[in-house]
């Protein structure tokens, strides 16, 4: 473990968050742009885990930072579809550019 | 050595899977990588020897939210449909973006030199866990405990009343109003 540098484990989250905005940014789909925003919380995720095991090794905090972020993932996930599948049964599709009752 | 060797490896196909998840354009496929980068995530926390933190990471994104996400992808669409090409000029912006964005980030990663707080490392364990999360003390973590419970809870039941079927009369009606 200790032969890789900190660097590159930051290196990886940086390349796996902006693979998720890539997603977000690019997928019209509601569902597909949910994983794209899981995947960056993931790699914010990395990024605690990393900081907390090579710089503050005493410590928990970036454990505690993650447990929390896994849970509120996991309600932000939760309320996402109960909001995607309703968009659903109003629209029949859950394309962002079809939902737009809001926009006009 | 085998063990950058296998920090590689795993970064390489969380990477990988990654990528496939935000391109593949079969839903149920994309679902499928997701959940390859998530146990990639996991395998390296267990790399990093946070064991505890791999197994929630499992249990929770692995067991509920791609599963979740599978499920909703069953309700919302028919099987084996594909979903249409993006838009050329929004990815060839997407990607400029991302990518200058990128190497940004790895500028300032590269000029900081991360320095350790000096301390000895600590064992992981679960008790100790345990013990911080619900201890009252200045570095105890029992507030923030209780409003993640408060807030799955009304997220709990914000799902319910949102998922909630409504009638089709009354959604004929709503579409009447408009």
């Amino acid at each position: 473990m200790s032969e890789v540098p900190l660097t590159h484990i930051l290196f990886l989250s940086t390349a796996l968050f902006f693979t998720g905005a890539y997603g977000f940014l690019t997928r019209r789909n509601m569902i597909t742009m949910l994983m794209a925003a899981e995947l960056m919380l993931n790699s914010v995720n990395i990024n605690f885990i990393a900081f907390n095991k090579y710089l503050f090794g005493s410590k928990l905090d970036g454990v505690f930072f993650t447990l929390f972020l896994i849970a509120i993932a996991a309600a932000e996930a939760a309320v996402a579809i109960a909001i995607i599948i309703n968009i659903y049964r109003q629209y029949q599709s859950i394309d962002i550019d079809d939902a737009d009752s809001l926009k006009y | 050595m085998i063990s950058s060797a296998i920090f590689y490896l795993l970064a390489a196909f969380i990477l990988v899977s990654g990528a496939l998840a935000v391109t593949s354009r079969k839903i149920f496929r994309a679902a499928i990588y997701l959940l390859f980068t998530m146990i990639g995530v996991a395998g390296l926390y267990f790399w990093l020897s946070y064991e505890f933190i791999a197994a929630v990471q499992i249990v929770v994104y692995v067991g509920g939210i791609v599963v979740l996400i599978i499920f909703s992808i069953f309700l919302t669409h028919h099987v084996g449909s594909e979903m249409e090409k993006p838009n050329r000029i929004r990815m060839g912006f997407s990607l400029m973006a991302v990518f200058f964005a990128f190497v940004f980030c790895l500028i300032i990663i590269w000029r900081n030199d991360f320095l350790p707080a000096g301390a000895a490392p600590l064992e992981l364990t679960v008790e100790r866990i345990g013990e911080q999360m619900l201890s009252l003390t200045e570095h105890g973590y029992i507030l923030p405990f209780e409003v993640v419970s408060m807030l799955l809870l009304s997220a709990m039941i914000g799902c319910i009343v949102i998922a909630l079927k409504v009638s089709p009369e009354a959604v004929s009606s709503k579409k009447g109003e408009n």
